[in-house]
């Protein structure tokens, strides 16, 4: 089983344990650190928090210039 | 146009990672596009689109890149700080300390935040703001998977990265944003 992770290095597996790209051990090691740790169960928390309120970002609105050229360019495209 | 509003303000960022000017960014995105409606009939849709899309348009951006003599080492785009801890080391005890490497003080608990504190303008803004200080391919990385939703394969061939470099690059975007909000809703706190 290896030894038991650290908080310090658990919060470095975080990207990979979200992404599911740890291995099938070292995720074991990770959620088994996580059931008995409020501080690592905590900053997980707070990390979904950071990605959820991320999601909620818009792009900015693309300016009318731009897609005035882009039209212009298009419509030249389709005539040539 | 949807598909021009959804995508032009990341194209433009992207090809200003490579190009001088906002100028030539915006040339390169006008080419790409041209590109795109030139090629749509060899679109085998093995990629998404968008993910295609993007392939086209770094091509013709590393292009012109080169041939202003801007050649970017991989460094000067995705950060030096790429090794850099997640966490304040000091917010952990020592290996050798009572807690052996834990946490000397605990993250703050945000499950009492309202979601509209959570999810109003100034946290948005706050966000924004650190994005906006990243590397340019981190900022990318962390803007495309978790503001505009895209998955990691189609992030890592948009932007030309292994699966590693996509993942770390994630990872310290995400690490510093949330460093960011925990220093804005902790000031706010009482």
């Amino acid at each position: 089983m290896g030894r038991d992770l650290t908080c310090k290095e658990l919060v470095e597996l975080i990207t990979g344990y979200l992404e599911g790209t740890i291995r099938a051990r070292q995720r074991r090691r990770f959620e088994s650190h996580l059931a008995a740790c409020d501080g690592c169960t905590r900053y997980l928390a707070q990390m979904e928090a950071t990605i959820r309120a991320t999601g909620t970002l818009t792009e900015e609105q693309v300016p009318d210039e731009q897609k005035v050229v882009l039209l212009a360019a298009f419509r030249n495209w389709r005539t040539i | 146009m949807t598909l021009v509003d959804q995508l032009q303000p990341a194209m433009l960022r992207v090809a200003r990672m490579y190009v001088s000017t906002t100028a030539v960014a915006e040339e390169v995105v006008q080419e790409t596009w041209l590109g795109v409606l030139r090629g749509l009939q060899s679109f085998e849709g093995r990629s998404s689109l968008r993910t295609w899309i993007f392939r086209i348009l770094t091509n013709i951006a590393k292009t012109r890149g080169q041939r202003e003599g801007r050649s970017l080492p991989f460094a000067s785009l995705a950060g030096d700080d790429l090794d850099a801890p997640a966490v304040d080391p000091s917010r952990f005890d020592s290996p050798e300390g009572s807690s052996r490497g834990g946490w000397s003080t605990l993250p703050d608990d945000w499950s009492g935040i309202p979601e509209d504190r959570l999810l109003g303008h100034e946290t948005l803004d706050v966000i924004n703001r650190a994005i906006a200080t990243l590397p340019p391919m981190q900022a990318e990385v962390i803007r495309l998977r978790d503001a505009l939703g895209w998955t990691s394969e189609e992030v890592r061939n948009a932007l030309d990265l292994t699966e590693t470099n996509q993942r770390v690059l994630l990872h310290r975007a995400r690490a510093k944003v949330r460093g960011a909000l925990e220093r804005y809703l902790s000031s706010e706190a009482t």
